[in-house]
């Protein structure tokens, strides 16, 4: 954070290279535009002024094609600043395959962080430089923005679903951390920093957390203490590599299990019925934190590949994710 | 086509009857009026007072924000002071000002009626407007509201401890208001014409209020009824927003921005209504391509509602919703711009006199580009991203309410004030008023783009210590702003009293409204004028007779007429 | 200025007043077309949301007095047709009938609705008031369902007091021989906002008894 007086904030991020150039080229389009409304104001001002009391403007009649000049020519340039916003867009909201996934979760008013290896942070985010990290977001109660200025991202963290987004930090340093969208009393008080550190540091940071406590070992505990396997397999649908998978519903509709998916069965079980079950199992809306929907979810990603139902048994210890 | 100067069969009624000021002095031949005029002063010292009230609240805003940490008001304080000054400044100054204010007064005479077309459903508006205000200063007697203007939910249904409902009530009453004023401007536009005026000799003030008018009756509702649902989901804790009770808080945000984006025209449009009066009158000249402001105004009224989605492109909407929303905020920029350079084009070989009206104008012109061209920025998906919920939206859209349309406010009061009151301001303090505003303006809210793109959120009661600078630099120009505004609230109050008596048409303007007394009598003119030509035509002014065209307010200012 | 008992001060004839008042009514109703739009987009958006849960509560609606109301007010759109059309003929008897008629009919439509609310109200599926329905799977979005079914029913009812008001008001104003003298202009624009509230119905119950 550097606390000295600058007109461009720090680019930190793959991401704020792009989005400066782009700024950079909007500005010099809007100072042109600015700059020429200005001075022919001026100019007509002072040659035209009224001479003569009596005086009456000139007539100098309609020119259409003056105006659809100045109605294609500004059209033309907005769509480059479309196509080029458009295309900066779409690239920030498809995180990398092998982004580090790390976990938020908003509440009035602080941020809670936790890392694949378990350890957990509040309104500080510890990443290691260089490398795609891949955020996953819910809150707990209202809406709340995570902004990170100096890498220039910024995605509203919503109550009853994931968000994501990502970044890949260029520069070791800590940079400010904000809440952008007001959530009421403490909303300025709900900002942090983000701690950029070399890969091994962040290694040796994360690492330091006693064993058993990553996210995938607390999901299968909580899938063992809520019993979760005595139907999922027999007369609910079997959750080994259900993760990314297509399911058809009831209603005839296909979904993809993503992050969402999981958490409405998971807390609303009743919305989306898998074709050819029962629809027996309760909500645990009101019944499991956003932490610990956000572990299950952890645990059953990590039932990958097994043909069969889950056996009943804690996984390996927690170590690091796959 | 041609356009040439309306010419009235009459152009000056005879004396014989009162002018509408002097219809009766009592109480309740003010309260209970159903002329247009009246109406009209009754919206213009109701705004004031919650202009007034929205200032101080901004005032406050601004002095806390002079220190990092806050010290002036707790957050809890601060959370309700922008609440209040957003809430009022856009539903009880901004989206009626122009309106109700010079929409009621001049309007009708433009178009050379007698009146509205429904004078009691004028009044009613007036009383609902009232009505739903004292909602909005009881909820902030009683302790304020802390959602921000925006309402959103689940903050708003669920999370605040203030008086939402209050509020929430005070808007949705206010909604109808706003609704039978547009419906009211729609029918008399329509159907009041006087015999000749066709729709192509009208001037471009009532083209915009027109457009203004159809999304106040088709864009308002929706509000009305999405905020009955947040009344409804506080009250008996039904999920409709609230995820946590099963509803989908983005819809509201889809509901909300349906209305409050075109609401952001409605503010603008009579702003730029007012521009195209002024700038002709001030250059002796018409209006360069009418035609195409009058249909760049149509046509920012029905895009506008198919752009509420670029207030979303952080919220979590879909990636596609995100680009065709982009493309549409860019298609909406193009009738701005084409206003923007037709208005310049007029100055062009116009014979230019830089009245205090003229001067809020070219403050709005200049300032309406740079709060458009920076829209730019945030159309643009990728640096939206960045910018959006920082000091640069606040920035950007202040350019445009403030700088635009506060000034063109500022330009209507003295344009018309002659017409209103029959008497003229000192001149002097009106340019020196303009330029104060202008600086201020320009000092306050500049400093706020870079603050932005720094990174400083909005609603922030409290900042990193590195913004000070260019906070302390907005505060500074906010105490400036504030004296150009006090300024002509003193001026103007004074000059109803004890200024000059003006002419019937002191700018020598070809609008219908001047060619009757000042101020006009009851019943507008004495007989019904009879258009035989378009608007802005100085030639024929002139034609007729050279000599009023001599006589500049200033003149008659030194020399007692 | 001209003015006669019809004809109101600021307008320059008859015609000019008429067409403003018919112009006036079809602009509120567009403002009511998206008053009502707001709230039905909502249903529709949560019905593609929670699609079972919205069949599921569209079972718990009696469609069979759906349907009668929307025959009732059908008819009750003809007879005030019928009653536009007498008063243009300034027949002041059957203008009268007809008016009569459309009222009983919309009185009757509060009467139906008003006897469902109070089978819903024993079938303990009024949100808010008394919602603990017993055979229902996904409770908590058919409690979503049941709410904009009040929401919207209520709202369409309140827009039908208001139209039975004003046909109290045409009546005692008709068989005292006003609007039928060749001034038919608030017969027929309140005739324009009651055919308007039988729409609003014909959407409405489609959506909430039908989409199952």
């Amino acid at each position: 954070m550097n606390n000295g007086f600058h007109l461009v904030p720090p680019r930190a991020s793959t991401m704020a290279y792009h989005i400066d150039s782009l700024v950079l080229f909007l500005l010099c389009v809007t100072a042109f535009f600015t700059i020429l409304i200005f001075t022919l104001i001026i100019v007509f001002v002072v040659k035209y002024r009224r001479k003569h009391p009596s005086d009456i403007g000139k007539n100098i009649g309609d020119h259409h094609w003056l105006e659809w000049t100045w109605i294609i020519i500004p059209s033309l340039i907005e769509v480059v600043m479309f196509v080029w916003g458009a295309a900066l867009y779409i690239r920030m909201s498809r995180p990398p395959a092998n982004a580090l996934e790390i976990q938020v979760i908003g509440k009035q008013w602080m941020w809670k962080i936790q890392h694949p290896s378990g350890r957990k942070e509040i309104d500080e985010l510890h990443v290691p430089v260089g490398r795609p990290i891949k955020l996953v977001m819910t809150s707990q109660d209202v809406i709340h923005s995570f902004f990170i200025p100096d890498f220039r991202i910024k995605q509203d963290v919503v109550p009853g679903r994931y968000s994501t987004e990502w970044f890949t930090p260029t520069q070791i340093g800590q940079y400010h951390l904000f809440c952008s969208e007001y959530c009421g009393t403490g909303h300025a008080s709900m900002a942090g920093r983000v701690v950029v550190m070399s890969p091994g540091d962040y290694a040796k940071w994360e690492a330091d957390v006693p064993l058993d406590q990553s996210p995938e070992a607390s999901g299968a505990k909580l899938f063992l203490q809520y019993g979760c396997m005595t139907c999922h397999g027999q007369q609910a649908p079997s959750l080994a590599g259900i993760y990314g998978r297509q399911q058809t519903m009831s209603t005839g509709e296909v979904v993809t299990v993503d992050d969402n998916y999981l958490r409405e069965s998971i807390l609303n079980s009743r919305a989306k019925i898998v074709a050819g079950y029962p629809p027996v199992m309760p909500g645990y809306q009101g019944q499991l934190s956003e932490e610990q929907v956000m572990d299950l979810i952890s645990y059953i990603k990590s039932l990958k590949g097994a043909a069969t139902p889950p056996a009943p048994n804690l996984p390996q210890n927690g170590g690091s994710p796959p | 086509m041609t356009l040439i100067a309306p010419e009235t069969s009459s152009p000056l009624p005879l004396e014989h009857s009162p002018n509408y000021l002097e219809d009766g002095f009592s109480v309740k031949s003010w309260l209970l009026t159903t002329d247009h005029k009246r109406i009209a002063l009754l919206y213009l010292v109701s705004i004031t007072f919650f202009f007034v009230l929205g200032g101080i609240a901004a005032t406050l805003i601004r002095l806390d924000l002079a220190t990092p940490e806050g010290d002036l008001l707790k957050a809890g304080t601060y959370n309700r002071m922008f609440t209040l000054h957003g809430v009022i400044m856009v539903w009880f100054f901004l989206i009626p000002s122009i309106p109700t204010v010079f929409g009621n007064f001049v309007l009708p005479m433009m178009l050379g009626a007698r009146d509205l077309a429904f004078p009691k459903l004028n009044l009613l508006s007036w009383y609902l407007f009232i009505f739903g205000g004292s909602f909005t200063v009881l909820a902030m007697l009683l302790g304020g509201v802390d959602t921000g203007w925006t309402f959103y939910a689940p903050l708003s249904t669920g999370f605040s401890n203030s008086h939402v409902i209050l509020v929430v009530t005070g808007v949705f009453i206010t909604g109808f208001s706003s609704i039978l004023t547009g419906l009211n401007f729609i029918v008399t536009t329509h159907t009041m014409r006087a015999p000749g005026l066709t729709w192509f000799r009208l001037p471009l003030f009532v083209w915009s209020t027109y457009a203004t008018s159809i999304i106040l009756v088709l864009a308002t509702p929706v509000l009305a009824i999405t905020l009955a649902l947040v009344a409804v989901e506080r009250i008996f804790h039904i999920g409709i927003f609230d995820p946590a009770l099963g509803g989908d808080p983005i819809l509201f945000q889809h509901l909300f921005w349906f209305y409050s984006h075109p609401a952001v025209y409605i503010m603008i449009l009579p702003g730029m209504a007012v521009v195209s009066e002024i700038v002709t009158c001030f250059s002796r000249k018409q209006i360069f391509g009418y035609s195409f402001v009058a249909y760049a105004s149509i046509s920012i009224a029905i895009v506008s509602f198919l752009v509420w989605g670029h207030h979303m492109f952080v919220s979590g909407q879909s990636v596609y919703a995100g680009l065709v929303f982009s493309l549409l905020s860019y298609i909406v920029a193009v009738p701005s711009a084409i206003k923007v350079f037709n208005w310049t084009a007029t100055l062009y070989k116009g014979s230019i006199q830089l009245d205090t009206p003229m001067l809020y104008i070219l403050g709005f012109i200049g300032l309406f580009t740079i709060g458009g061209l920076t829209g730019l920025f945030l159309a643009a998906l990728a640096v939206d991203v960045h910018v959006t919920d920082t000091y640069f939206v606040v920035a950007h859209f202040h350019y445009i309410m403030v700088g635009g349309m506060v000034m063109a406010y500022m330009a209507a009061i003295h344009y018309w004030f002659p017409k209103m009151f029959g008497r003229l301001y000192p001149e002097w303090w009106g340019r020196f008023s303009a330029f104060t505003i202008f600086i201020g303006f320009n000092l306050t809210f500049f400093p706020q783009f870079i603050l932005g793109y720094l990174g400083m959120p909005r609603r922030y009661h409290a900042y990193p210590p590195e913004f000070q600078l260019l906070n302390v630099l907005s505060t500074a120009g906010a105490s400036i702003l504030a004296v150009g505004y006090v300024l002509p609230l003193i001026y103007l109050t004074w000059s109803m009293k004890y200024g000059p008596k003006s002419p019937p048409n002191p700018w020598h303007a070809t609008g219908l409204e001047w060619q009757t007394t000042s101020p006009p009598p009851k019943d507008n003119f004495e007989v019904t004028p009879i258009v035989t030509r378009g608007p802005y035509d100085y030639p024929s002014l002139k034609a007729q007779n050279d000599a009023p065209l001599n006589l500049s307010p200033h003149l008659l200012e030194e020399a007692p007429a | 200025m001209t003015s006669t008992p019809f004809i109101h001060h600021q307008f320059d004839d008859a015609l000019q007043q008429r067409e403003a008042a018919t112009l006036g009514m079809w602009t509120f109703l567009a403002t009511e077309v998206l008053f009502f739009g707001g709230l039905m987009m909502s249903y529709v958006i949560y019905r593609y949301t929670w699609p079972e849960a919205w069949v599921e509560g569209s079972h718990h609606l009696k469609e069979y007095l759906g349907a009668t109301n929307t025959g009732v007010l059908l008819t009750s759109s003809l007879t005030v047709a019928l009653a536009v059309h007498f008063t243009q003929l300034k027949a002041r008897i059957p203008t009268l009938v007809c008016l009569i008629l459309t009222l009983i009919l919309g009185l009757c439509f509060l009467g139906i609705k008003g006897t469902e609310y109070v089978i819903e109200y024993h079938e303990h599926l009024i949100p808010a008031i008394d919602y603990h329905p017993t055979d229902v799977i996904d409770i908590r979005h058919v409690q979503l369902f049941m709410l904009f079914y009040f929401l919207m029913t209520l709202l369409h009812a309140t827009h039908m007091t208001v139209g039975i008001g004003l046909l109290v008001f045409l009546i005692i104003q008709v068989s005292r021989g006003r609007y039928v003298d060749g001034n038919p202009n608030h017969v027929e624009i309140i005739g324009l906002y009651w055919h308007f509230v039988d729409l609003v119905w014909i959407f409405l119950f489609p959506l909430l008894y039908l989409v199952r």
